[in-house]
């Protein structure tokens, strides 16, 4: 296997980045939840980096922290050497999880949103309007409206709305979390397409090992909240690459060496300590 | 047209066609109801006096301006008691109990407040319709989902633009709800208010009509306010299908 050139330069960078939500009068929790950390992690530019762990460790948190969505409790949080504090830098792209294709507009009208308020001259825009909604498959949707789509369409128009942007950062939050594992493996196709061609730096969060094990060149094993890095896997997979590796030995190991590394900590996040049931095996 | 229309155009025409049969055979008195053919006739001769445009621009322009001011008070009062919780759990059991309350006791306080003119009329006519107003716009906003937050955060959009780029069009199946029923209550409270008590207005023409037993022009003026009111709520109901329609995927 060729190994992908690995390259050097931080893009963005976590410095004991802790988050704790504290209490809301009124919202239910009577402690302060510690969410996330400390953590700390270098993304060098131009690489594909996967994160996983149990529900609640705080990987969604992690994402909108480095995003700039929340400011960390403590530590820094830095994009291209500048800090990112409160405000999403420029240059940094979000897909979220959840539909957030605007029902209103047509495929066409969401993809153009960003541009149009960016203030992009008319014919530049429908030129990257066109070439987006080309590249992710939508061209004879173009004119539909969202509800006229699948989930894993609308998840497209998402995508492809971030793209026109041409993010130099993109964080994907379980963006094919509510997609059946077919559709999962040919979007993640689609997400390595759109790495290789844009050359961002991509950060995706995932809770399935398969999916982050086949699309990135690291993948980050997170623990049970206070989510914190506990491993940190190489996949060594080449850049030009797609969803056939999963018939490789060397997906099986990797997915198998982040299952063993997560087990215990899927367990915590369950309400079990995670030992007898390890002890047993 | 539709099957559906055809068949609703057929009930329709049956009704009246029932109503005109029951009139002209002498089933039902011509004291109580004349024949709709007569009702249409009498309004035609009406309009076509002339003598009731000064009501019929008064009342329309009344009930434009209730509406208007509903809808765009309404709204901002959503706005605003949506983003303090605290009041708004303070207001809602008034919200959900307002039209259990007969708003119309206090027209006379407003007579007496303001004298026999149009402010009584439009206050009553908003204050009937504002709520219905006020509870879509924080019924739209409660539905709005909150990854369109972040989305306007990673555009960088400030709240105004969040607010008119991406909630207003989140909400809007549910405050056009509200203007819908604004323009209802709309009308209700403005023919109903000069119906009671006011120098001037097509409630008033009726209500005089009324105590003359003059049944042609009665007639004539509920007719022309049947057919104003149906066609601007068949307006509002073929958009409020078309907005449906898209978001939808045409399946409405």
């Amino acid at each position: 296997m060729n190994a992908a050139p690995v390259p050097r330069e931080v893009h963005a960078q976590l410095k004991g980045v802790t988050r704790v939500y504290p209490v809301v009068p009124g919202a239910g929790a009577k402690m302060p939840v510690h969410a996330l950390g400390p953590v700390d992690l270098d993304l060098t530019r131009g690489e594909f980096f996967a994160v996983v762990g149990p529900s609640g460790c705080g990987k969604s948190t992690f994402l909108e922290v480095l995003a700039g969505l929340q400011t960390p409790s403590a530590g820094t949080v830095a994009f291209e050497g500048k800090p990112v504090s409160g405000q999403v830098p420029e240059g940094v792209g979000v897909v979220f999880q959840e539909d957030a294709s605007f029902p209103w507009l047509t495929v066409w009208d969401n993809v153009a949103f960003g541009l149009r308020r960016s203030g992009v001259a008319a014919p530049e825009v429908r030129r990257r309007v066109e070439d987006a909604i080309a590249f992710m498959g939508l061209k004879d949707f173009a004119r539909a409206y969202p509800s006229q789509l699948s989930g894993g369409m609308r998840q497209r128009v998402c995508i492809a709305r971030t793209l026109v942007l041409q993010p130099r950062l993109i964080l994907l939050d379980e963006p094919f979390g509510a997609l059946d594992a077919q559709t999962r493996l040919l979007m993640g196709d689609e997400v390595l397409r759109l790495w290789r061609r844009t050359d961002a730096t991509v950060l995706l969060i995932t809770h399935a090992l398969d999916e982050a094990a086949m699309l990135a060149d690291r993948v980050g094993a997170m623990s049970a909240r206070p989510g914190r890095f506990i491993d940190i896997i190489a996949t060594g997979w080449p850049r030009e690459r797609d969803s056939k590796i999963v018939g490789e030995a060397a997906f099986g190991e990797i997915t198998g060496r982040l299952w063993e590394r997560l087990r215990g900590e899927s367990l915590k996040a369950l309400g079990h300590s995670g030992a007898p049931a390890m002890a047993a095996e | 047209m539709s099957r559906i229309g055809l068949i609703r155009f057929v009930v329709i025409a049956a009704l009246i066609g029932a109503l005109e049969l029951a009139c002209r055979t002498g089933l039902i008195d011509h004291r109580v109801i004349i024949a709709p053919s007569e009702m249409a006739s009498a309004l035609w001769t009406l309009l076509a006096s002339g003598a009731l445009n000064a009501d019929i621009a008064l009342t329309l322009s009344m009930v434009g301006l209730v509406i208007a001011l509903s809808i765009v008070l309404g709204f901002a009062a959503g706005i605003a008691i949506h983003a303090l919780p605290r009041l708004r759990a303070a207001l809602d059991p008034f919200f959900a109990t307002y039209y259990a309350v007969p708003i119309f006791i206090f027209y006379p306080v407003l007579i007496a407040i303001f004298g026999l003119s149009i402010m009584p009329i439009v206050l009553i006519g908003v204050a009937t319709a504002i709520v219905a107003m006020i509870i879509a716009t924080l019924n739209g906003l409660d539905r709005v989902p909150r990854v369109l937050g972040k989305v306007a955060r990673v555009h960088r959009l400030g709240p105004l633009a969040t607010a008119l780029q991406l909630q207003l069009p989140a909400a809007a199946p549910y405050l056009f709800t509200g203007v819908k029923l604004s323009v209802s209550y709309g009308f209700i409270a403005v023919i109903a208010a000069e119906f009671i008590l006011s120098p001037a207005g097509l409630g008033r023409e009726i209500a005089d009509a009324y105590a003359d037993f003059n049944n042609r022009r009665m007639y004539a003026l509920i007719l022309f306010l049947l057919v104003v009111a149906t066609a601007v709520n068949a307006v509002l109901h073929a958009l409020d299908m078309r907005f449906a329609a898209r978001r939808s995927g045409g399946r409405v």
